[in-house]
């Protein structure tokens, strides 16, 4: 599918294709967690999101950086139809999971969060005990034995368990801003997804909390893909392995405009408009 | 000027508290009746000077009692449905349906009850069972008149709890259900007592609905004699409430300074002081709600 | 660690075939979303319920026995069969009276109103004269003569007698129509079945009456009218102006704390219990004002205070804290820059507020006070409190007559034992519901409105 008369939209599907989709075919098929195929996203009329391809490789951490509004987030969101419950929201073109498209009907979206965990921009406990808010996620999903085991394992890979072991029955709103985040991630790990989506996950701490969260997101690439949405560019360039840089015409519609991994990236950009982005030439 | 306006509110309260207290006071100090009597008595019966407050209160209760087990399954349900499932159509339908539910007149309910509501419990449960005036059908009815209360305000709680829980929820695979019930319901729990206390509030001091199909004689009884669930537990047999008995003198030929025009101040001020209680009550939920999300 | 691709193999099926548990989940969900939406459905089946009760007994069949048939009176004046009353001369209709009814009980309706203005029927010409050179003249020497609809009308009522022996809902009368027929052969041989509408124009303009099938609600009509304007008259301009202290002039202090929270709690404060206190102060307290004794124009004395103003006193007192919690709000909602705006240009508070905020609060102010005159409108327990009159004819004179309203009118009705009670009980609540419906309508349109300018 293509846009009348802009023809520099093929041209960005060339150049998106020229790296990451390197792994689409052959053998390399295992190591690609999820992949995205002329994906638009829509909210009502306006489209948000247009015609993305991309594969986010497994085990690793892949970064969507752009200039705001350029749709990073309604990617991420509909990577796990979280943007089912928008009002409007639709999504066309496939994201494949495990050989599935997620937008199949015979798909279901609870399951499908359930492996496809997210971390959001502002930390969102429930207003519930620590414990309680690691423990039900993998309550209602039926995993009922050893909860205690499952929390503490949850909490020690957050980072958190040191913290929080003595008050694990202390609201959840009881702890710091940045613990708050990390029990968020924690809670997210304990219903044992594969992918883990994260939001700008530390635009709301501040610098020692955000340093502990990109450490930790570090540590959990061993079992978890990641994929993360960050504004902050040294972020990106620090704590991931791919990058996707996005970008947004005057329709406003977010495209891919180059992705690849985060060093080649970084210092020898494919296209003019990433190296104005990355050197802070606008954004 | 703008502050004598103002001030009429407080005017109004005082003026409420003291025609009440004074009267009841009257009340309580003549021969015939004493505060004593009035919180202990069984029996209502002005005729022979009985004036025991409690076969009024228990009618009130069982009418209320009736009334929130419609009102609240009822209410609270179509809160959670409004608020947590359906589309903008179909909210923008259901809203004015309530809107006008909650706009009917009471004595518009009082024809209801009796005209429909009775008739309707007496053919499923028959004629025998359940008198012409019953307590259980203006009970019904009233809850039916509440159940706006509970939803709008229980939405309004179920709404303000951020969107950001229910996304959480979801993320970790939670059912559109599970998040309804065991997130945003826990979350948005003060709010919901908030509005259940003041629906109890507003059962127990409706008027018309009760004053039509109710019953109008007071249910006097006494332990021992008379049945637990036989009678005196009994929805189904005549009753007249606190608001209805208030109605009923107060409607007929009353001559002020008599005994009868003292005691309906007396049954108005124990009212005042039940609904008012459960008003504050209701706005410290209220209050606390707040706190956690604002 | 299992190797991703196998990892990734053995679950690629999760998506598709979900679990059992999972399934279980779903259709629980799925239960509840049903359960949640059956609810709903009580709600709106308890609307369409109520609506259908009244309209069901609003209209349906009668069964009706004349005391004289139509048809006779019709001959005796030599018309051909099938002729209605209606059809007939004015001079006819009052032939029939002339020969049906005594010459006192006529020319007691000649003093209330000539039959025609060129002559007289039953009345001499100059004893009516004489009695228009008294003080109290008779209705008839200022009153145009009677029109031809009222003279039938009078032909129905004191000629043709009809009475209503039995009456059927709107249900049983259209699905059951033989069975009701039957029925009424056999217990009512005299009487014809006809299809009723109990909501009439005649029952609008109709004064109250003993008789159901010529009662109307004209006087509670204009008595409900009276009340309103009272309470208006008083609780709008307070309501206001007190919403205007707390929202642009007082401080935060512990005064307007208390003054607010007072205004909230009034607002819950069951109905019956203002009522109680118009009766103490309204009525009793203040009598010789709310008499009009004051004036000296308190000619009924029988109100003893149980007036229209002491109505719509107790009225404004009840809903003056919604117009104050609704006004505040409206208040609140003008943006402040348009204040701040308004004292740089140099005027005072009051000319700020006056030329500034009211008017953009005004659209507001008007809704909220629309819906409390609804609730106004529609309240009885307390009128019952305070003393409405259970059974008046006459149209109020001004606010110092004693008084009755719609809701008290179909209270009355709905509590009577005969059926044909219920029937203008429930004529009477269209009309209430008529009126509160045009009143919500009109407080949803000035509420758009206003909502589409501001936005």
């Amino acid at each position: 599918m293509t846009t009348v008369g802009k023809p520099e939209v093929n041209e960005n599907k060339r150049v998106d294709l020229n790296v990451p989709m390197r792994t689409a075919t052959g053998p390399a098929l295992e190591t690609v967690a999820m992949e995205a195929v002329d994906l638009n996203a829509y909210y009502g009329k306006f489209r948000a999101v247009r015609d993305v391809n991309l594969s986010f490789r497994d085990r690793q951490i892949t970064a969507l950086i752009g200039p705001s509004g350029c749709g990073k987030t309604t990617l991420l969101r509909t990577l796990n139809r979280m943007n089912d419950l928008v009002q409007g929201a639709r999504a066309e073109g496939e994201v494949r999971f495990h050989g599935q498209n997620i937008f199949d009907a015979s798909v279901d979206p609870v399951e499908l969060r359930r492996r496809v965990g997210m971390v959001f921009q502002k930390p969102n406990p429930f207003p519930k005990t620590i414990y309680q808010n690691v423990a039900w996620g993998a309550r209602i999903n039926g995993m009922k034995q050893d909860l205690d085991g499952l929390v503490e394992h949850s909490l020690r890979q957050a980072a958190l368990w040191d913290e929080v072991k003595d008050k694990l029955d202390q609201s959840g709103y009881s702890l710091s801003g940045g613990q708050q985040q990390r029990l968020c991630i924690a809670r997210a790990i304990a219903v044992k997804p594969e992918i883990i989506l994260m939001d700008e996950p530390t635009s709301a701490l501040d610098p020692v909390a955000t340093l502990r969260i990109e450490e930790l997101i570090q540590d959990l690439k061993v079992n978890y893909t990641i994929i993360i949405v960050t504004h902050n560019m040294q972020q990106a360039a620090r704590a991931s392995d791919h990058t996707v840089f996005l970008n947004m015409d005057s329709d406003r519609a977010g495209y891919v405009v180059e992705a690849g991994t985060t060093g080649t990236l970084f210092t020898r950009p494919a296209r003019q408009e990433t190296e104005d982005y990355i050197t802070g030439r606008f954004g | 000027m703008l502050f004598i306006a103002a001030a009429l509110s407080i005017l109004t309260t005082v003026g409420i508290v003291f025609e009440l207290g004074k009267e009841a006071l009257l009340f309580f100090r003549s021969e015939e009746a004493s505060l004593a009597e009035f919180l202990s008595s069984t029996q209502w019966q002005p005729a022979i000077l009985d004036f025991g407050i409690w076969p009024l209160v228990l009618a009130t209760l069982t009418t209320s009692v009736a009334a929130m087990v419609v009102a609240l399954p009822v209410g609270l349900a179509t809160a959670i449905y409004l608020s947590e499932y359906a589309t903008p159509r179909v909210r923008g339908t259901i809203k004015p349906v309530l809107e006008i539910l909650a706009g009917i007149p009471t004595v518009v309910y009082g024809y209801f009850a009796l005209t429909f509501m009775t008739p309707l419990l007496r053919s499923i449960l028959g004629v025998s069972v359940v008198e012409i005036f019953n307590t259980a059908s203006a009970g019904v009815v009233v809850g039916i008149l509440i159940i706006p209360l509970v939803s709008s305000m229980s939405e309004d709680a179920l709404h303000a709890v951020p969107m950001s829980l229910r996304e959480a929820s979801y993320a970790v695979g939670a059912t559109r259900l599970e998040s309804s019930l065991r997130v945003v319901l826990p979350a948005a729990l003060s709010g919901i007592t908030a509005a259940f206390v003041v629906s109890i509030s507003r059962a127990i001091g409706e008027t018309m609905v009760v004053a039509i199909a109710a019953g109008a004689g007071p249910k006097n009884f006494t332990f021992g004699e008379d049945r637990l669930f036989g009678y005196i537990l009994n929805p189904f047999v005549a009753g007249e409430t606190m608001t209805g008995h208030i109605v009923r003198i107060s409607g007929g030929d009353l001559s002020y300074n008599s005994i009868d025009y003292n005691s309906i101040f007396a049954i108005g001020l124990a009212l005042f002081v039940i609904t008012l209680t459960l008003n504050v009550l209701s706005r410290r939920f209220v209050a606390r709600f707040r706190e956690v999300y604002e | 660690m299992t190797a991703p691709g196998a990892e990734a193999g053995g679950r690629t099926s999760d998506l598709l075939r979900t679990s059992s548990q999972m399934r279980r989940r779903q259709r629980r969900g799925l239960i509840a979303r049903f359960a949640l939406l059956g609810a709903l459905m009580v709600a709106v089946a308890a609307l369409v319920t109520l609506i259908v009760t009244i309209l069901n007994s609003s209209f349906g069949l009668v069964a009706v026995e004349n005391e004289r048939s139509p048809e006779d009176l019709v001959a005796s004046r030599g018309y051909p069969a099938g002729t209605a009353l209606g059809d007939l001369t004015k001079e006819d209709l009052v032939a029939i009276l002339e020969a049906e009814i005594s010459t006192n009980l006529g020319r007691r309706f000649e003093r209330e109103q000539r039959f025609f203005s060129d002559r007289m029927v039953f009345e001499d010409l100059y004893v009516l004269n004489d009695l228009c050179m008294t003080d109290d003249p008779p209705p008839a020497c200022y009153l145009r003569a009677r029109s031809h609809s009222q003279v039938e009308a009078l032909v129905v009522e004191r000629v043709v007698e009809p009475t209503i022996v039995g009456t059927w809902s709107f249900f049983s009368s259209v699905f059951n129509r033989d069975e009701v027929e039957a029925y009424a052969a056999e217990k009512h041989p005299y009487a014809e079945l006809e299809f009723r509408s109990w909501l009439s124009w005649d029952f609008v303009v109709n004064p109250q009456s003993p008789e159901p099938a010529i009662a109307g609600i004209r006087t509670a009509l204009l008595g409900s009218l009276w009340v309103v304007l009272i309470t208006l008259v008083f609780s709008f301009p307070i309501g206001v102006g007190a919403a205007i202290y707390l929202e642009e002039y007082a401080r935060e202090s512990r005064l307007t704390a208390i003054l607010q929270t007072n205004i909230n709690n009034l607002a819950g404060v069951p109905s019956i219990i203002y009522g109680m206190l118009g009766l103490a102060i309204f009525v009793r307290t203040l009598e010789a004002i709310t008499s009009g004794s004051f004036l000296g124009t308190g000619g009924e004395t029988t109100a003893n205070g149980r007036t229209i103003v002491s109505a719509g006193l107790t009225l404004g007192l009840l809903i003056l804290p919604i117009i104050i919690i609704n006004a505040q709000e409206a208040i609140r909602a003008v943006p402040g820059s348009l204040r701040q705006a308004g004292m740089a240009l140099g005027s005072t508070r009051w000319q700020t507020v006056r030329s500034h905020v009211l008017p953009n609060a005004l659209p507001g102010i008007l809704t909220g006070t629309i819906l409390a005159v609804a609730r106004a409108l529609g309240e009885t327990a307390p009128l019952v409190v305070v003393g409405a009159s259970t059974f008046i004819t006459t149209d109020p004179a001004g606010p110092f007559s004693k008084f009755t309203v719609l809701p008290i009118q179909i209270y009355q009705w709905t509590s009577r034992p005969q059926d044909e009670f219920r029937n203008i009980a429930a004529a009477a609540i269209l009309v209430l519901l008529v009126l509160l419906l045009t009143l919500n309508t009109a407080a949803v349109i000035l509420r758009n409105k206003y909502s589409r300018r501001t936005a």
